[in-house]
C-alpha cells in the first residue's frame, strides 16, 4: 500500500511499488490526460509532477510518490486559466494533442523556475519531451506568451 | 488544376462511385439517425441531416465523417458546415460519425481519412448540409408564424422575420425542421460572402488538449475491461511454432495468456503486469523467409535494378537520343530507408465483443474497411460492428492499415480472452511492427544544352509497391506501376522536353505503407536534389533554373517566387550558412521551401530557419494551413536528418526513440509559412509541407560545404570537415 496525493486528493493504492507511476495514474486512478509514449523517459509525455519537479512517470515507480504530491495535467488548473494553458489556446499549440500534456507539465516546471525563460531556456527544459507533429514552434512562442501573462497577473 | 490532376480526380471519382460512393443528397435526411446518438448530453437533440443536430439547449453538434489526427479537420468541417448554417460559433461542437454508408468519402468511396482530402473532398458537401438545416430551420419558423420563408433570414443561431423582427431560435426549431423535407436544390453562398471560411478560427479541440480531458483511444476504459499485449515474431511473416507460458501467468496481475494468428497476447489487469508477463514469455518461432532479409543486401540489389530498365511510368519526346545528343550528361544515385511512423500515441484497440454484436473504439484512418475486418474475425456482420473513432494520437497513414492489422488483431484476442480487451503497443513494437515508408533507391540521368538547360531527363525508381495485392491496387495500379511508386516523379511540372521515368517493384516480407506524402516523401527529395546537381551542373542559380523550367506552371512559378523572395534568396547570410530551394507539387497544392543551414566541424547539420510557401486553393482556416505546414517540415525534417529502419537477418534493429529519434525543440528551425491567396477549390495541406524540406536542406548543405547529399538520413559522418 502506497499513499501519495493526486492533485490535492489523498489516495492509497495496492499497486506493486515497482509498477512505474504512469500505469498507477492511468489504470488505477483513471486520470487519463498523462500519456505513454516509450516507456524509457525518452519523449516526455508522461511528464508530472512529484513536489514541485518534473518527473517521467514511465520509469518511476510509484514508491518514489510515497508520502509526496503528484501533480498531473488535470491538476494544474480547475478551469483552463493556467498561463500555459491560456497560451496554448490563444496560440492554437496543440495538433493531435497526444504530447501535450508532457510538454505543458515539463513547461509549468520552467516558467516556475524561471519567470522569464530564453529561446535557449526553452531548448532545454523542452528538448525532453517529443512532439511528431512538430508543434515546436508554437510551443517555444507559448511558453513566451505564458511568460508574459504569469508577468502581468504579478507572478504565479 | 493540371490535366493531369483533373483525369487523376475523375478516375478516383470513378472507382468511388464503383465502390458504392458519391454525393447522394437523399441519404442525408434525417431517417437516418445511428443508434449511438441516443447518449447525446445535448437537451433532446435533433437531427437536421445525418451531419448536423441541433439540441433544445441551442447546442449545435456537427458530425465530423473524416477523423482528426492533428489536422484540425475537427474545426475546418464544422466552419464549412457552419457558413451556411449561420448558428453561433459560440455553441457548435463536434463529435465523431458512427461507420456508415453516408458517411463514406465523397472520392473513396468508403468511410476513411488520407491522401490529404479531407477538406477538398467536403468543401461542397459540408457546405451544402448546412444550408439544408439552415433551410428547413427557416421554413419551420415559416410555417408556425404563417408567412413566407424569404421573408425571414438566419442570424446566430435564430430565425429572423425580416419584416416584424421576430425572432425563434434554432433549438425551438429543430424538432419541427427535422421533419420537413429539404428542397434537392440547394444554393450556396458566394464565397466573396463567406463570414467563417477563410478567416483564422481558434481550434474547437485546443481546451481539451491543454486539460487533459481529449480521448484519445488509450484512455478508453469500460467495465471489466482488461489489458493485453502481444508479443510478435521476431521477422515478418514469422509464425508461433511452440511456447510456454507458466512463467508468465506466474506474474501477478496476469489473467491469460492466448495464442492468435499474429503471436502470443498476454491479458492482464492492466498494461503494466502484461507487458511484465510478456518479458517472461517463452516462444519457438517458426520465421520463414523473412528471416533472410537485410537492408545493406537489399541496397547492393536495388542499385543494380536501378541500373535496369523498368516499367515505362512515362515517356515524353526522346529521353535516349536527347542524352545521346547532349553536351554535358549527368548521372547520380539516390537512396532512402524504410520509416516508421512514431505517432506519439502507439496503437491501441478496445473490442468488447459478444454473441451478437461487437464495440470497438479506437482511433482509426480507416474505418469501413477496419470494421469489415472485426467483422469477420468476430463471425458477425460489419452493421453488427460499431466502430467508435476517438481522436488519434497521430496517424500520418499507419492507421489507414489496407490489412486493418491493430484492429483484426486485437478482436483476435477479445475472442480468445472472452471478455472485453484493451490491445495496447509498446513504442517497440511500433517501431518494429513494419508498414513503413518503403526503401527507395534512384537512378537519374540528365543531358544539358549548350545554355546549361536540361534537355533530357531519366529517373529509374526501385522500391515496393504499397497498393498492389490490396483493394487500392484495381485503381491505383495500372500495368503494374502502382501510382505512388512514381508520383512527384513521372508527374513533375519541370518543362523538360524528353523525359522518362521507369519503375521497378521488387517484393519481400517487410510490409510497406502509405507514410506522410507517401510516394512524395522519397520523390521530392531525390528529383529536388538532382535538379540541384543538374543546375550547378549547368552552371545556374538553382532559383532561376527553377523559373525558367517552371515558365508554363503559373501556380508553381508563384510559390517559387514567393518563398525565395520572403526567404532573400541571393542575400549575404552569415559566414558558414547557407540557402538551397526546392519546390514540390503534391495532393494538388504547390510548396517551395528555402532552408537556412550551416554544417559543424562534427559534420552536425544545423537547420536554423526555413521559409515556405504554398498555393492549396482557398483556404478555410489559414492558421491550420500554416500549422500543417510548420508540422510537415519538422515531420520531414526527422526523416533528413535523423531517422533509418534498417534489417538484418530479418531483424529490425531500432527499437525506440534512442536508436530512432526525432527532431526535438532544440533542433527545431524558426518556421514562416506564407500562404499564396487563392480562389481555387481547396486542395491538401496536411502532407504537401513534408516533401521539400529534405531536399531543401541537402541542397543548403551543398551550397554551405560543396558535399552532394544523395541519401537519407543525412549522415554527419558524411560531412565532417577532414
Amino acid at each position: 500500500m502506497i499513499s501519495f496525493t493526486v492533485n490535492g486528493k489523498a489516495v492509497t493504492v495496492e499497486d506493486p511499488p515497482s509498477t512505474p507511476l504512469l500505469w498507477v495514474i492511468r489504470d488505477s486512478l483513471n486520470l487519463t490526460g498523462t500519456k505513454f509514449g516509450c516507456g524509457m523517459a525518452l519523449c516526455g509525455a508522461c511528464t508530472v509532477h512529484i513536489d514541485g519537479q518534473a518527473v517521467r512517470s514511465c520509469v518511476a515507480p510509484v514508491s518514489r510518490a510515497e508520502g509526496k504530491k503528484v501533480t498531473t495535467i488535470e491538476g494544474i488548473s480547475p478551469d483552463l486559466t493556467h498561463p500555459l494553458q491560456q497560451a496554448w489556446i490563444e496560440i492554437d499549440v496543440p495538433q493531435c494533442g497526444y504530447c501535450q500534456s508532457g510538454q505543458i507539465m515539463s513547461a509549468a516546471v520552467l516558467l516556475a523556475e524561471n519567470s522569464a525563460p530564453s529561446d535557449e531556456d526553452i531548448d532545454e527544459a523542452m528538448s525532453g519531451n517529443i512532439c511528431r507533429c512538430g508543434t515546436y514552434p508554437r510551443i517555444r512562442r507559448a511558453i513566451h506568451r505564458a511568460a508574459e501573462i504569469q508577468a502581468q497577473r504579478g507572478g504565479k | 488544376m493540371s490535366v493531369a490532376t483533373e483525369m487523376k480526380r475523375r478516375e478516383f471519382l470513378k472507382a468511388g462511385a464503383a465502390l458504392g460512393g458519391g454525393l447522394l443528397i437523399s441519404l442525408y435526411v434525417p431517417e437516418f439517425v445511428p443508434a449511438a446518438w441516443a447518449t447525446d448530453s445535448a437537451a433532446k437533440p435533433a437531427a437536421l441531416n445525418a451531419f448536423v443536430r441541433i439540441g433544445t439547449d441551442e447546442t449545435v453538434t456537427v458530425i465530423s465523417n473524416h477523423s482528426e489526427m492533428g489536422q484540425g479537420i475537427y474545426t475546418s468541417l464544422p466552419m464549412l458546415l457552419n457558413e451556411e448554417l449561420e448558428a453561433d460559433w459560440a455553441r457548435v461542437r463536434v463529435e465523431s460519425s458512427p461507420v456508415d454508408a453516408v458517411y463514406n468519402h465523397t472520392v473513396f468511396g468508403i468511410m476513411m481519412t488520407g491522401g490529404s482530402t479531407t477538406t477538398n473532398s467536403e468543401y461542397d458537401r459540408f457546405r451544402q448540409m448546412g444550408a439544408m438545416a439552415r433551410i428547413v430551420l427557416i421554413a419551420a419558423a415559416a410555417q408556425s408564424w404563417n408567412v413566407d420563408p424569404q421573408t425571414c433570414r438566419a442570424e446566430k443561431s435564430y430565425v429572423i422575420h425580416t419584416p416584424t423582427s421576430r425572432r425563434a431560435s434554432y433549438g425551438s426549431l429543430a424538432e419541427a425542421a427535422s421533419k420537413i423535407a429539404p428542397p434537392q436544390d440547394i444554393p450556396l453562398k458566394d464565397p466573396k460572402d463567406f463570414t467563417l471560411v477563410g478567416k483564422p478560427v481558434h481550434r474547437l479541440d485546443t481546451p481539451s488538449k491543454t486539460n487533459g480531458t481529449a480521448q484519445f483511444g488509450l484512455d478508453v476504459y469500460i467495465p471489466g475491461m482488461l489489458t493485453a499485449v502481444v508479443a510478435r515474431a521476431p521477422v515478418f511473416g514469422g509464425k508461433v511454432a511452440s511456447f510456454n507460458a507458466d512463467q508468465a501467468k506466474a506474474i501477478p496481475g496476469v489473467v491469460n495468456v492466448v495464442q492468435v494468428p499474429s503471436g502470443v497476447a498476454v491479458i492482464a489487469k492492466g498494461f503494466w503486469p502484461a507487458k511484465l508477463g510478456r518479458e517472461k514469455l517463452e516462444i519457438n518461432w517458426d520465421e520463414g523467409p523473412g528471416a533472410g532479409i537485410s537492408t545493406v543486401e537489399m541496397r547492393e540489389k536495388y542499385s543494380t535494378m536501378s541500373k535496369t530498365p523498368g516499367l515505362v511510368a512515362r515517356k515524353v519526346g526522346d529521353p535516349a537520343a536527347a542524352l545521346a545528343g547532349a553536351v554535358k550528361t549527368i548521372t547520380a544515385e539516390y537512396e532512402v530507408p524504410y520509416l516508421a511512423h512514431c505517432m506519439m500515441e502507439p496503437l491501441n484497440t478496445v473490442v468488447d465483443l459478444h454473441e451478437d454484436r461487437c464495440e470497438i473504439w479506437t482511433g482509426s484512418q480507416f474505418q469501413t474497411g477496419d470494421r469489415a475486418a472485426a467483422a469477420k474475425v468476430a463471425g458477425l456482420k460489419p452493421e453488427q460492428v460499431t466502430l467508435h473513432t476517438m481522436l488519434l494520437g497521430g496517424g500520418f497513414g499507419r492507421r489507414a492499415n489496407v490489412a486493418s492489422d491493430f484492429v483484426t488483431e486485437a478482436t483476435e484476442v477479445a475472442k480468445a480472452a472472452k471478455a472485453p480487451v484493451k490491445v495496447v503497443w509498446t513504442r517497440e513494437d511500433d517501431i518494429r511492427g513494419g508498414w513503413y515508408r518503403p526503401m527507395w533507391y534512384d537512378h537519374f540521368a540528365a543531358g544539358l544544352d549548350p545554355n546549361g538547360n536540361p534537355v533530357a531527363w531519366t529517373h529509374t525508381i526501385v522500391g515496393q509497391s504499397i497498393m498492389t495485392g490490396t483493394m487500392f491496387e484495381s485503381f491505383g495500379v495500372k500495368d503494374g506501376i502502382d501510382s505512388t511508386s512514381v508520383e512527384g516523379a513521372a508527374d513533375i511540372l519541370y518543362g523538360i522536353p524528353n523525359l522518362q521515368v521507369e519503375l521497378h517493384s521488387p517484393k519481400n516480407e517487410v510490409p510497406v505503407q502509405w507514410w506522410r506524402s507517401v510516394g512524395h516523401s522519397h520523390t521530392g527529395f531525390s528529383v529536388e536534389a538532382f535538379l540541384d546537381e543538374v543546375a550547378h551542373a549547368g552552371g545556374k542559380d538553382p532559383y532561376q533554373l527553377r523559373r525558367t523550367l517552371l515558365a508554363n506552371q503559373p501556380r508553381m512559378l508563384a510559390v517559387l517566387d514567393l518563398a525565395a523572395q520572403k526567404a532573400n534568396w541571393g542575400s549575404a547570410l552569415p559566414v558558414g550558412r547557407a540557402r538551397g530551394i526546392a519546390t514540390h507539387f503534391s495532393f494538388d497544392s504547390y510548396v517551395a521551401q528555402v532552408a537556412e543551414v550551416s554544417v559543424e566541424k562534427d559534420g552536425t547539420v544545423r537547420v536554423h530557419r526555413v521559409v515556405a510557401a504554398v498555393d492549396c486553393g482557398r483556404t478555410v482556416n489559414p492558421d491550420t494551413v500554416k500549422a500543417q505546414l510548420e508540422g510537415g517540415i519538422v515531420f520531414g525534417l526527422t526523416a533528413a536528418l535523423k531517422t533509418e529502419i534498417t534489417l538484418e537477418k530479418g531483424r529490425v534493429q531500432q527499437r525506440n526513440f534512442n536508436d530512432y529519434p526525432m527532431v526535438r525543440m532544440f533542433e527545431s528551425p524558426v518556421i514562416e509559412v506564407f500562404i499564396v491567396p487563392s480562389t481555387e477549390h481547396p486542395t491538401g495541406v496536411g502532407e504537401p509541407g513534408v516533401p521539400p524540406v529534405a531536399p531543401a536542406v541537402a541542397n543548403a548543405i551543398f551550397a554551405a560545404t560543396g558535399k552532394r547529399v544523395r541519401r537519407l538520413p543525412i549522415k554527419p559522418e558524411d560531412l565532417r570537415s577532414a
